[in-house]
């Protein structure tokens, strides 16, 4: 019992302190409110996956009904910005500037092939140095030459022969909207911040100044000293993340379908691993500047690039796909739209809560292992 | 007789340290007694801090038995824990945690009831002089404060047992006395025993007991005045009527018999060797009106006797061809009325002052008293605030650069390339300087052979000695042959032997006409500047020669007054001037 009020009163001591010292540093409170908003503001507003007003050259060696209706069917298409050439060598010199992406070419016996029943082949040229967008591009002036052609020979009372046609509906984020996917995926990303970034700095922070000796001769046992870091940097975090929800449902009508508490729940389990991962950095690298770039190279970027916030896992090669597996913040992501765009699909849930368990088991075994009340 | 506090038996430890093993400490065995205050000397490097390290169960040593209050280190390190108060070199302080913070957070890591707290708070903050402060961040507080609410939150819980690592290292005088009353408070009132480290000799005396580590070795364990006592008889006071105090010193410490020979004021100290007398005849042959009166010994005269016994290192001569042109005496450094403000905070106010050609001038003040500030503005790298600067009759707001051509400077920390070889460095800071060809290969082949580094040429700078580290960043000042000097804390932390040997060589240039700016916080190093300035919160408290300056101090009750003694009466002047 007097052991136990002992401790108490020792991490009691801890956590008043980290709290003092969180709310007078105007770095952590900027990294868990400010770094959201700018984040959220960069990636709701600035950034858009999604293709629209793509520049095309529209080439029209012979103007006449059919042709300027091709080229009226790309102008009124809210994908493509279209502008018109009378040749091909024009066009060229526009694409070879960037001034356009891509070129339709329809040459001077296209409507004399059209009405007589022939072949009529457009010409398409592409710039692909974006291979994304040469691809997207594609696909659109592909979409937008067939509902011409169907619409074209419905009107002239030849129905385009079609054993299948295509009726797609997309489910969860029916406006293919990138930001939807975005913005719950930025929240994994804000919380690797918070968990990772700050709590490795600040834990460097404290054997850089010389307190990590200071404290290491009280009484202060190693549990109490981890879980005094833990526990108000878990608050903030967790912090962060409320705050990011709400700007994520008010302020970009992203959609929360699945519960709240499990979102809550799913975040809890992440930020913990990031804390800890946070907190393993810090023991091997005592200087705050190590911590800092340890911290992004190995939570950050990765949290970036290889948790499918960003670029979707299912096109990376074989090998990075396996790499991913050992990124926490892709399964926070997986569960993040899921929760937000599908609702609470129980098994995607649980097969990622699962993972950070595991995670968490993991690097807090480790953790345990590693710090020691010692200073060799 | 009681249990002691503290027993070491055998104990090794050693680090390794890029691919080179360091032995921190070798087979020290000492035990302390309680209720004392056992003194911990050494230099740097001597393993003090590995040894406080190792007794607080922070370190595992590689061999030997470790006792604390009757508890094995190694096996219960959190009992150590609960029972001893720590307070390392670097405390760690919250700087953003006021005063009162700071003593919660020890209160509450100590584990000392709520109850007890209020009463001992104001105990402590009276003791420490922070009573009108607890609200103050600990940041903003003076050096000394620092050290004294340091050891405030080491002593919430009144310890049995007390380490100090180098308490008072770069604490002002005053400051400085002030801890020292505290320690000796807690000793008298609470028993507690105390072991308490410092690099500052001077220290020794004031310990019930010390203990002599160097390079990780015990040299002795005792009564300080035991210390003093071996070269009782030996230590005497010379002048002559004909010779300078440079060139008696470097004189006398070529003659035979001598130990140590060390300026003060317009005298030399000298310490002998027991089987030698102190015959005017043998150690100044021929020169006329030799005084020598014999002196008390101080600690440090039988601490360099000490390691001066054991294998000696060869003495050179040195041989500084440095080109000046003008006249001894002319005034080089003139500083008028300088300023410098950071926002609202004044680090130097008003400071004027002028070295004049040849000579050796100090800066001397502790940590904070605005000594580096200044330092920086005469490189020209700081501008002033205000006031005017002058270097080699260079104005420094318009010339900066060119001024700087004609100093040579050395950084208080180790500056050079740590993993670039004697030779690379030499050559990049001469290149640095714009030497080259014919006239930089001569510079290089001087600096190796004076400096005696042609054995150290393609070793990497990180692992020389730390007494060669300082030649080659002495060297590395002196490639461009420059006629100012800045040496900036240049014996922060080197043995005392390793001081002196700079000292000598400081002298030799002073000799030849270089002009040298000294910075230093040891008060007792001021003895070896012609003329110096004593800063103290920014402003000149006083400025003149050293024995100008100790003479303030002096009076009936002590006739024979240290630079410490002097600076301490002239701030108690200042505070009743207020």
């Amino acid at each position: 019992m007097i052991a136990n009020t002992a401790s108490r009163m020792r991490l009691l001591g801890m956590i008043r302190k980290e709290t003092w010292q969180i709310l007078r540093d105007p770095s952590s409170i900027a990294i868990a409110f400010v770094m959201p908003v700018v984040l959220l503001f960069l990636f709701g507003y600035g950034v858009s996956l999604d293709a629209k007003h793509i520049p095309v050259g529209i080439v029209i060696e012979q103007p006449d009904l059919a042709t300027r209706s091709l080229a009226g069917s790309f102008s009124r298409s809210e994908f493509f910005s279209s502008v018109l050439y009378s040749t091909i060598q024009e066009a060229e010199k526009a694409l070879d500037k960037r001034d356009i992406e891509g070129i339709v070419w329809m040459r001077n016996n296209f409507s004399a092939n059209l009405l007589s029943g022939r072949q009529a082949p457009i010409g398409v040229l592409i710039n692909g140095v974006d291979s994304n967008q040469a691809n997207i591009t594609r696909g659109y002036i592909q979409g937008t030459w067939l509902a011409w052609l169907s619409h074209y020979t419905e009107a002239h009372g030849r129905p385009l022969p079609m054993p299948v046609t295509l009726e797609q509906r997309v489910w969860f984020n029916a406006a293919l909207s990138s930001r939807y996917f975005l913005v719950p995926g930025l929240i994994a990303i804000i919380m690797t911040l918070i968990g990772s970034l700050l709590t490795a700095m600040v834990v460097a922070r404290e054997w850089e100044r010389g307190t990590m000796e200071a404290l290491m001769v009280t009484p202060l046992r190693i549990g109490e000293m981890l879980a005094g870091k833990l526990i108000p940097y878990f608050i903030l975090g967790m912090g962060g993340m409320l705050f990011s929800v709400v700007l994520a449902v008010w302020e970009f009508d992203v959609p929360l379908r699945g519960s709240f508490w499990l979102l809550t729940l799913s975040a809890a389990l992440f930020m913990l691993v990031a804390l800890l991962i946070g907190l393993l950095i810090s023991i091997v690298s005592k200087n705050q500047f190590v911590a800092g770039q340890l911290a992004i190279i190995v939570t950050f970027l990765p949290a970036f690039i290889l948790s499918g916030f960003l670029f979707d896992i299912n096109s990376m090669p074989a090998p990075v796909q396996l790499l991913t597996h050992l990124v926490p913040a892709r399964y926070f992501v997986a569960i993040l739209q899921t929760l937000f765009l599908a609702g609470d699909i129980w098994p995607v849930i649980l097969a990622n809560m699962g993972a950070l368990l595991v995670m968490l088991i993991f690097f807090f075994t480790l953790v345990r292992i590693k710090s020691r009340k010692r200073l060799d | 007789m009681t249990q002691p506090a503290l027993v070491l038996s055998d104990v090794s430890k050693t680090f390794r340290s890029g691919g080179r093993l360091i032995q921190a400490l070798s087979d020290v065995s000492f035990q302390i007694q309680p209720g004392r205050v056992t003194g911990l000397i050494g230099p740097d490097g001597a393993g003090k801090t590995t040894l406080m390290r190792l007794a607080a169960g922070l370190l595992v040593p590689d061999k030997g038995n470790i006792e604390v209050l009757g508890i094995d280190v190694g096996k219960d390190p959190i009992q150590v824990q609960s029972q001893v108060g720590y307070m390392p070199q670097r405390f760690g302080l919250y700087e953003d945690l006021s005063v009162q913070e700071n003593l919660e957070l020890y209160a509450d890591l100590q584990n000392v009831p709520r109850q007890e707290r209020p009463v001992r708070y104001k105990e402590l903050m009276h003791m420490t002089g922070l009573a009108p402060f607890t609200r103050r961040l600990a940041g903003q507080l003076s050096g000394g404060m620092k050290q004294k609410l340091g050891l405030a939150c080491t002593l919430v819980r009144s310890p049995q047992l007390l380490l100090l690592d180098e308490p008072t290292v770069g604490v002002d005088p005053v400051s400085r006395r002030e801890l020292w009353q505290i320690v000796y408070q807690q000793v008298q009132n609470a028993g507690m025993t105390v072991l308490l480290s410092t690099a500052y000799l001077d220290e020794a005396e004031r310990c019930d007991e010390v203990v002599l580590v160097h390079e990780g070795n015990l040299l002795g364990q005792g009564n300080p005045q035991d210390f003093s006592d071996e070269v009782s008889g030996h230590v005497f006071q010379i002048s002559a009527a004909h010779l300078g105090a440079r060139q008696l010193q470097a004189q006398l410490s070529h003659a035979p018999g001598v130990l140590d020979a060390l300026i003060e004021g317009e005298t030399v100290r000298l310490v002998m060797q027991a089987q030698a007398a102190a015959n005017p005849d043998i150690l100044l042959p021929g020169e006329s009106g030799v005084k020598i009166t014999p002196l008390t010994p101080h600690f440090e005269d039988a601490f360099v006797a000490k390691l001066k016994t054991r294998p000696d290192r060869d003495e050179q001569k040195l041989d500084l061809k440095v080109g000046i042109s003008g006249q001894i005496g002319d005034e080089v450094i003139q500083v008028k009325n300088l300023v410098r403000r950071f926002g609202d905070f004044v680090a130097v106010n008003n400071v004027s002052f002028s070295v004049r050609r040849g000579e050796i001038f100090g800066l001397l003040g502790a940590n904070g008293a605005g000594k580096s500030t200044t330092f920086r503005m005469l490189c020209g790298l700081l501008p002033a605030s205000s006031g005017q600067l002058a270097v080699a009759g260079h104005d420094l707001r318009v010339a900066a650069a060119r001024a700087r051509g004609s100093i040579g400077y050395m950084a208080q920390k180790f500056s050079l390339y740590s993993n670039l070889s004697v030779l690379q460095n030499l050559r990049f800071f001469s290149s640095a300087y714009g030497l080259r060809g014919k006239r930089q290969s001569k510079r290089l082949h001087w600096a190796l052979t004076t400096f005696e580094l042609e054995s150290y040429r393609d070793a990497n700078a990180a692992d020389l000695p730390l007494g060669y580290k300082q030649r080659l960043s002495f060297a590395a000042a002196l490639m461009h042959e420059p006629e100012i000097l800045f040496l900036d804390e240049p014996t922060s932390g080197v043995d005392p032997l390793a001081r002196r040997e700079f000292w000598a060589w400081t002298n030799a240039l002073a000799e030849i006409g270089v002009t040298v700016l000294v910075t230093t916080h040891f008060m007792a190093e001021a003895n070896y500047c012609d003329r110096l300035v004593i800063l103290s919160d920014g402003e000149v408290l006083t400025q003149g020669t050293p024995r100008e300056i100790k003479d303030l101090a002096r009076n009936t009750a002590n006739p024979d007054p240290t630079m410490e003694d002097a600076f301490i009466t002239l701030i108690e002047q200042k505070k009743t001037a207020a």
